[in-house]
């Protein structure tokens, strides 16, 4: 089984984010980075599916030149290959041109299995993973709390609101895995040697057949408008102990339905 | 950027595959909570599970070469984790079960013979051995040439007899690395007459008494008496009566970790103390603001960030093979007072707090203090560059 897992690689969660005012976009020159520990996620599972199944899997990752370090991260952690898009012309892609890019890189080679995080964990839309089903042409199964493959087919446990919906599909299709599925394994350093031995591929949007009307700044239609802080959360409700303080409390929580 | 052969190189960027190690260690010692520690302090535990994780993910192999089952890293690389482990917070309590893997191994590794090094060093890259470094005694302290221990050779195995101090880890060792006179002291050739063993620790001949002390409770520290080890000949490191000199190739080494291990803590200590110095409110105002409050913090990355690069130097100059004497003595000079002033300005910081267990800079504050007296007194570092690099008369 071939998997493909479509990672980001983002600031790593101890650095505090910064925003260009004149670009309204978040800050990554001179920021350290990792392999995005949503996407890590993702590829955990395809890791523990090829263990136990056979297969490959390749990441593909588009991004600037220092995104390598969470590639490698990646590589380390026991994926087989890598595709790293790194082109200028790919630079400001908003999450169509992403997909664009993302799906031309995948079909250049066989796949059975696509798996990308729900979202990032540094801008949050969300959307590739849809848009990259529909270009490749495949189902999505989102959501998943667990993947499991019997044969073509593929079962995942939907997270929803009151608890899980059972999904199946055949292969070939794309899978989204939520944060909870699993942990990611620590990378070994005998992880870490090989993967420096491990080939990362490198497509410019020219060799994926890409042009300015599709990626980067210049083919995106999605424009960001203004960037402002969320609003202050209102004061909490603060309960004094008169000795009905338990069943104020509880009167609280009722009127939120929580009890 | 231009590549000119005429300019000569000065890079300060770590290769990507240092980055990794250096992000892959700082997760893995993170997992382990500040209250582990403290617990593995308060019981004076080893701790196993800590060693048995690094053992699982390679990282003990890491200066053991790819031939014998390690990663074949350098000094570089290994600073770089036990910076790591320490600014996690685990301090020595965690620093030292590592750090056996990555320097009494070296002479091994440098001088020992094919079929010792096959018999060990597998062993050693997976943590099934674990180490012991014998080399201190009570009658000689610094002095290592007037050490009293003695190998006599008798058919093809050496009788040991004699005893050791300040023998870190005995309680779990399985394996020591030994130094013992094989011949009488020629005051004219003072290191030599002695040789290096690496061999098993075994108990029926070596008896141990645990030292207490005011830090690292959890990894012992212990006088040993070695009576009548029969140790195999092939167990002996590099040449006989040449030792001391294949030990220093261990010694510059453990300069430079323990010196990294100082920057490591007292950044773990700085790490604590800003939090704390922004959170507490003290006056109306969180209590960094005031400058008596945060100029011993400011400063004190700034000493550990210089104690730093001096340790990064000198592991580099030991990985290209040049001499690193003068830098790995500095390094450890440099980064034992740093990580000093760093734990004591964060345990400043925290007031009364600071001296409660609960906030866990007072275990690093205790554990620190080690560094100014080991593995050589600071005293000690500046008579070697008073002599070796100034040149000025030998003082004792």
């Amino acid at each position: 089984m071939n998997i493909v897992v479509c990672a980001k690689v983002v600031p790593l969660s101890s650095v505090t984010i910064r925003i260009d005012p004149a670009t309204r976009r978040m800050v990554r020159k001179d920021v350290s980075q990792e392999l995005d520990p949503q996407a890590a996620k993702a590829v955990e599972e395809a890791l523990r599916l090829t263990e136990k199944h056979g297969g490959s899997v390749t990441v593909v990752v588009m991004g600037g030149e220092d995104a390598t370090i969470g590639i490698r991260g990646a590589l380390a952690m026991g994926a087989t290959a890598a595709i790293h898009l790194s082109d200028p012309a790919l630079a400001g892609s908003d999450a169509l041109g992403t997909a664009k890019a993302l799906a031309a890189a995948i079909r250049k080679a066989p796949f059975d299995l696509v798996m990308c995080a729900t979202e990032s964990s540094d801008s949050y839309t969300g959307l590739v993973p849809g848009q990259l089903a529909q270009l490749l042409g495949v189902p999505p199964l989102t959501f998943a709390t667990s993947v499991t493959v019997e044969g073509r087919t593929v079962t995942i446990k939907r997270q929803s609101e009151g608890g899980y919906d059972v999904v199946s599909a055949e292969l070939p299709l794309l899978v989204t895995v939520t944060t909870g599925i699993n942990e990611p394994r620590y990378p070994t350093l005998k992880g870490i040697m090989g993967a420096k031995k491990k080939e990362i591929k490198r497509y410019t949007a020219a060799e994926l057949g890409l042009g300015p009307a599709e990626v980067g700044e210049s083919g995106a239609r999605e424009k960001v408008l203004t960037v402002g802080r969320p609003p202050a959360r209102p004061a909490g409700t603060i309960i004094q102990d008169d000795g009905e303080g338990g069943k104020k409390i509880a009167a609280f929580l009722a009127d939120l339905k929580l009890i | 950027m231009r590549a000119n052969a005429r300019m000569p190189r000065m890079d300060f960027q770590l290769t990507e595959q240092q980055e990794l190690i250096r992000k892959e260690v700082a997760t893995l010692a993170r997992s382990f909570s500040l209250d582990y520690w403290l617990e593995r302090d308060k019981k004076a535990e080893y701790p196993w599970d800590w060693v048995k994780a690094f053992g699982k993910a390679g990282w003990l192999g890491m200066i053991i070469p790819e031939a014998y089952g390690g990663s074949g890293l350098g000094v570089t690389e290994a600073t770089i984790m036990l910076h790591e482990v320490c600014a996690s917070g685990a301090g020595t309590s965690g620093a030292s079960p590592i750090h056996f893997y990555l320097f009494p191994p070296m002479p091994v590794i440098k001088h020992g013979a094919e079929p010792l090094k096959e018999k060990y060093l597998p062993r050693i890259a997976t943590g099934e051995i674990v180490m012991s470094f014998g080399v201190t005694e009570p009658n000689a302290g610094t002095d290592t040439s007037r050490i009293q221990t003695r190998a006599e050779k008798k058919g093809d195995r050496y009788l040991v007899n004699g005893r050791k101090v300040w023998n870190t880890n005995a309680r779990e060792a399985t394996h020591i690395l030994l130094l013992a006179r094989t011949s009488p002291r020629d005051a004219a050739k003072p290191f030599g007459g002695m040789t290096l063993f690496f061999t098993e620790f075994d108990r029926s001949k070596i008896t141990v008494r645990e030292i207490e002390k005011l830090g690292r409770a959890a990894v012992d520290s212990n006088e040993i008496f070695i009576d009548a080890l029969s140790v195999p000949a092939e167990d002996v490191v590099g040449d006989e009566g040449r030792g001391f000199y294949h030990l220093l190739d261990s010694l510059n080494p453990e300069r430079i970790f323990t010196g990294i291990e100082a920057v490591g803590i007292g950044r773990a200590a700085l790490e604590r103390a800003v939090q704390y110095a922004k959170d507490r409110v003290v006056f109306d105002r969180p209590i960094g603001q005031n400058q008596a409050v945060a100029h011993p913090l400011a400063l004190a990355w700034a000493k550990l960030e210089s104690a730093e690069l001096v340790c990064l130097k000198a592991a580099w100059l030991f990985d290209h093979g040049r001499p690193c004497g003068a830098e790995a003595n500095t390094a450890k000079l440099l980064a034992a007072d740093a990580g000093f002033e760093a734990c004591d300005a964060a345990l400043q910081t925290h007031g009364g707090y600071g001296y409660a267990k609960e906030f866990y800079v007072e275990r690093l504050w205790r554990e620190i203090r080690l560094y100014k007296i080991a593995p050589v007194s600071q005293q000690m570092v500046l008579n070697y560059l008073s002599e070796h690099v100034l040149g000025l008369p030998k003082s004792y």
